[in-house]
């Protein structure tokens, strides 16, 4: 299997952004997501300032701009979808770079853009500079539901599982000669998802058998320090 | 002898859909032994396993540990007296941290604490993973996970372990270190499996179950050299093996 250490999205450092409480983190960025979404997107200056705010994070916690760039690919169906409204748009028109384009359509663009871009990069700092079971801890300290936060624990746990299980399903069509090439070769990937969501319920229930075994009657024991009391 | 650790009598089940997976099954294993429990695939072991600890309730016959009768009422401390390690380690590994997993069960007995923190150690001090507590368990090797698995039960100090193919999907030196640490254990096992050679370096005795029923209980030596016996019940020994010429490693 051979996952390798900590998550894809997190990059290991000690800086004053690493070391902050996850719960810091989360409430920070709750509030910077809730402020931005707020602001009216005809105040440029300000989201020029949000900007600058998030570069300055990303500096402190020394996490290379690099490192976030890439991960960025997330945001382009949101890029795409932006680009394409002041084309589809109504309203008055104007002309830019020699093209007919309506002008709300192009403010949308320009909201949906700057909001969705701080978003992004504001995720992404949060996941590179926290461990994903110190967010499960922050997220019980916020008093997320117990529930809840079981069921991230679970998804994270199993996540590397089942994508190498997924991969391993690829590895088996292909080596049989499959390439998903065109839309009439759907139905084979969908077969496969579905395989591999019966799979998944599968272990589901042999985790719990297993959990079963070792006594569970139902809610997660207090088994001292990462997860259960702060 | 004492009163058996595990006492099977009689079990028989039926799944929900109506096959029949055991006929009858009468097994016993006493206080300190080692004992595998062979049978070809499809033979019922895995069944047979989840009568052990109440996970599935019989449907005819007893099924008693340590003169207590697995029922309903008492599945819990029944759960604490027998500890399975099931075949795929990650089924079993499911927290965020080694610590967290192996604290899994006792947390579920009700300790806290230093008890807990010293329990947690101390099982994972016997299989050898003491310095991996901190990490999560999918960054681990097969091998180590099949070892964090077996510490997971050893901290719910279980009168008897029972392991499910311990020996799978193992290179040769993790099974080595596997059989080593099972050796230096001081516990009663039953270990489920088709590995021979391996039954063979464990276990003493050997229990044969095919069909739903036991067919064969003895020396572990004698069962392996017993061919109409092994054939006739879909065993066979991996090429090249032949017991007769093995020398075992002294008895633990």
């Amino acid at each position: 299997m051979g996952a390798g250490h900590g998550h894809k999205l997190h990059y290991h450092g000690h800086s004053p952004i690493h070391r902050l409480p996850a719960h810091v983190k989360l409430l920070a960025l709750l509030g910077l997501m809730l402020t931005v979404v707020a602001t009216p997107r005809e105040w440029y200056p300000l989201f020029a300032g949000y900007l600058a705010a998030l570069l300055v994070v990303i500096a402190l916690s020394r996490v290379p701009p690099t490192y976030i760039a890439k991960r960025m690919v997330i945001e382009v169906p949101f890029v795409v979808f932006a680009v394409l409204m002041p084309f589809i748009a109504t309203g008055p028109r104007t002309e830019v770079l020699g093209l007919t384009v309506s002008e709300p359509g192009m403010l949308a663009a320009w909201g949906l853009l700057a909001k969705g871009t701080l978003g992004v990069i504001a995720s992404l700092t949060l996941a590179a500079t926290t461990e994903p079971r110190d967010l499960l801890t922050g997220l019980e300290k916020l008093r997320f539901p117990n529930q809840l936060v079981q069921i991230m624990g679970f998804m994270m746990r199993y996540l590397d599982v089942v994508a190498e299980e997924m991969r391993r399903m690829r590895i088996a069509r292909e080596s049989r000669g499959f390439q998903a090439r065109n839309v009439r070769h759907w139905p084979v990937l969908a077969r496969s998802a579905g395989a591999l969501f019966i799979r998944s319920y599968e272990r589901g229930e042999r985790v719990h058998l297993a959990m079963m075994s070792r006594g569970y009657t139902g809610t997660m024991p207090d088994t001292g320090r990462t997860k259960g009391h702060p | 002898m004492s009163s058996p650790v595990l006492d099977v009598q009689g079990l028989a089940y039926a799944y929900p859909d109506g096959h029949q997976a055991l006929y009858g099954v009468d097994v016993h294993v006493h206080q300190g032994e080692r004992v595998a429990l062979l049978g070809p695939n499809g033979a019922g072991k895995t069944t047979l396993v989840l009568h052990l600890n109440g996970i599935l309730t019989a449907g005819a016959g007893t099924v008693t540990v340590s003169g207590l009768p697995v029922t309903k009422q008492n599945v819990q401390e029944v759960r604490r007296r027998v500890g399975v390690v099931f075949q795929d380690p990650d089924d079993q590994l499911f927290m965020p941290s080694v610590r967290d997993d192996v604290a899994f069960g006792p947390a579920n007995l009700g300790l806290k604490g230093q008890v807990l923190e010293d329990r947690v150690r101390d099982a994972l001090d016997r299989v050898g993973m003491g310095d991996y507590i901190d990490r999560p368990p999918h960054h681990l090797s097969f091998g180590q996970r099949r070892r964090v698995a077996v510490a997971t039960v050893l901290a719910m100090e279980p009168e008897i372990l029972v392991l499910d193919e311990p020996s799978s999907n193992l290179d040769p030196a993790s099974r080595r270190e596997l059989a080593d640490i099972l050796r230096s254990l001081d516990v009663t096992v039953l270990m489920v499996t088709h590995d021979l050679p391996y039954a063979l370096e464990l276990c003493p005795r050997s229990v044969v179950l095919s069909d739903g029923v036991i067919v064969a209980d003895g020396a572990t030596y004698d069962i392996l050299t017993d061919d109409a016996l092994m054939a006739a019940h879909r065993l066979e020994l991996p090429f090249g093996f032949d017991p007769r010429t093995v020398r075992l490693p002294s008895a633990g």
